[in-house]
């Protein structure tokens, strides 16, 4: 990242755009009036936690990605390194650019439009960590999916947070979704994240039951796509697609 | 007791048999040339003993212990170079070796960095990024990194493909002293018949994924009514039933 500016600046790149939009959205909309204000503000709080989620899953992704496109995966895998830790290196490499990038958009929510999101208090914590967990989950997933189909399979995980943001209740309440989707959005950690901030935005502190219905989910998918990338792991072995890891693999 | 013991060593994708019942070990100090025409299975089995290719069958067995159940330890003491094998391009020669270096977890790895750049003749590039080197200064970072656990086994699959001769003698020069002074082990690929016949004491052919011919490769040639190695090889690669089934 030292040799290159360009790889320190998309760190921020998205997550920024993602304030600036939400935060004039935000302003024009808390021109309507009190009740629409703090539902508004609820959004821009929503994002930097998203920001963060979405980062870390394609921080991993990314890490994975590098090692394909500059033909070191032979070296890793051919050296002492386990499976494991080489996850562990992925994954922190990802929780480094991702708090850098959390750091930013906290500042520039704050300098730029007067929003601190510090003002969940202590409860960002829990968020935070539970938001971590399935991140590292999904980075995982895509990962062990562009390691089963190739390096083409990398654009399947671009547009993951965004279609997930559909369902986690990012911008709106679980409660606006259709019956169908609302089961969908049950299934996601995320989903009771979001609805925890509004809860308490509303002045209603009992979240802990939606916290750990959400830990214990995000724990679920962490085991399950590891051992997803352990099966993808072991049947290259098999098949040889390590290494020959450039071409494609479907 | 030998460095690497292959015995029965099979490898099949799907109805083709790249690899067929390959049996073959290597003594230390000792640099043997797997050789054999392209699609023969040499890098296959090269792979199978990195342990990043699952053998269909077969025993791979390293510094006495197999490598299916120690493949962790066996690669502390082992390592590689090849030339699809890049280093990282956007990494110094010197961020390069740190990694590695941690990697395989060397000691004292500053001061074997620095004598590892020394040997090499890579002093004055050590701030230059892996993807601005030339070939020749590519190749001989790869030796370096290969080397730079002290190695009891090293498996170079055509460390000088593509160099000119000038720099392929001074590589050979470097992997030979290094041999003799350490009598590590080194399985060694390569289309250059010179240079086969320069390092190695002994060569093995492998033509469709089985050991056909093994021996020394300064009277190997003769033992087959050939002229020379390269002339061997050929007779390897077009018609390798025509030559004794081992």
């Amino acid at each position: 990242m030292r040799s290159n500016p360009v790889r320190f600046i998309n760190i921020f790149t998205w997550t920024i755009f993602d304030i600036i939009q939400w935060g004039f959205i935000t302003k024009y909309l808390g021109g309507f009036g009190g009740a629409v204000f703090s539902a508004v503000t609820v959004i821009l709080g929503s994002i930097v936690l998203w920001g963060f989620m979405s980062r870390i899953q394609q921080g991993i992704m990314s890490s994975f990605l590098e090692d394909i496109w500059s033909q070191n995966f032979i070296n890793f895998f051919a050296s002492p390194l386990k499976v494991k830790e080489y996850l562990l290196g992925l994954i922190l490499t990802s929780v480094v650019t991702s708090a850098i990038a959390l750091m930013a958009t906290f500042l520039l929510a704050i300098l730029v439009f007067g929003y601190n999101i510090l003002v969940l208090g202590l409860y960002i914590l829990p968020f935070l960590f539970i938001l971590f967990i399935f991140g590292v989950a999904m980075g995982l997933f895509i990962t062990g999916l562009i390691f089963r189909l190739g390096p083409s399979a990398e654009w399947l995980g671009w547009p993951i947070p965004m279609i997930m943001s559909i369902f986690v209740g990012v911008f709106y309440p679980i409660s606006v979704l259709p019956h169908a989707l609302q089961m969908v959005s049950k299934a996601l950690p995320p989903s009771y994240v979001f609805e925890s901030i509004r809860m308490i935005i509303a002045g209603n502190y009992n979240i802990w039951g939606n916290l750990s219905a959400a830990f214990l989910l995000a724990l679920v998918y962490l085991f399950v796509t590891y051992l997803i990338f352990l099966r993808v792991y072991y049947r290259n072995l098999k098949t040889g697609a390590i290494t020959r890891f450039n071409a494609e693999a479907v | 007791m030998a460095v690497i013991e292959i015995k029965n060593l099979c490898k099949n994708y799907d109805n083709f048999s790249a690899v067929s019942d390959v049996s073959f070990s290597i003594q230390e100090g000792e640099i043997v040339g797997l050789l054999g025409p392209n699609g023969a299975g040499k890098t296959t089995t090269i792979n199978m003993i990195l342990g990043i290719l699952e053998p269909a069958s077969g025993e791979i067995n390293v510094f006495g212990k197999s490598l299916k159940h120690h493949r962790t330890e066996i690669l502390q003491k082992m390592n590689f170079a090849a030339v699809y094998a890049h280093l990282p391009a956007n990494l110094t020669i010197l961020q390069n070796l740190k990694v590695f270096g941690h990697l395989y977890g060397v000691k004292n790895l500053n001061d074997k960095i620095k004598n590892l750049l020394k040997d090499f003749d890579l002093e004055k590039f050590k701030n230059h990024k892996a993807g601005s080197l030339s070939s020749g200064e590519l190749s001989r970072l790869n030796l370096a990194k290969a080397i730079m656990n002290d190695p009891q086994l090293i498996l170079l699959d055509e460390p000088t493909a593509s160099l000119d001769p000038s720099i392929s003698k001074h590589i050979r020069e470097l992997i030979k002293g290094y041999v003799e002074r350490t009598k590590t082990a080194v399985l060694w690929t390569s289309h250059n018949m010179k240079e086969i016949e320069e390092v190695c004491d002994r060569v093995m052919f492998l033509a469709h994924g089985k050991i056909i011919l093994s021996g020394n490769p300064k009277t190997l040639a003769k033992e087959y009514g050939k002229k020379d190695l390269e002339e061997l090889f050929i007779t390897v690669a077009r018609e390798p039933l025509s030559l004794k089934e081992e």
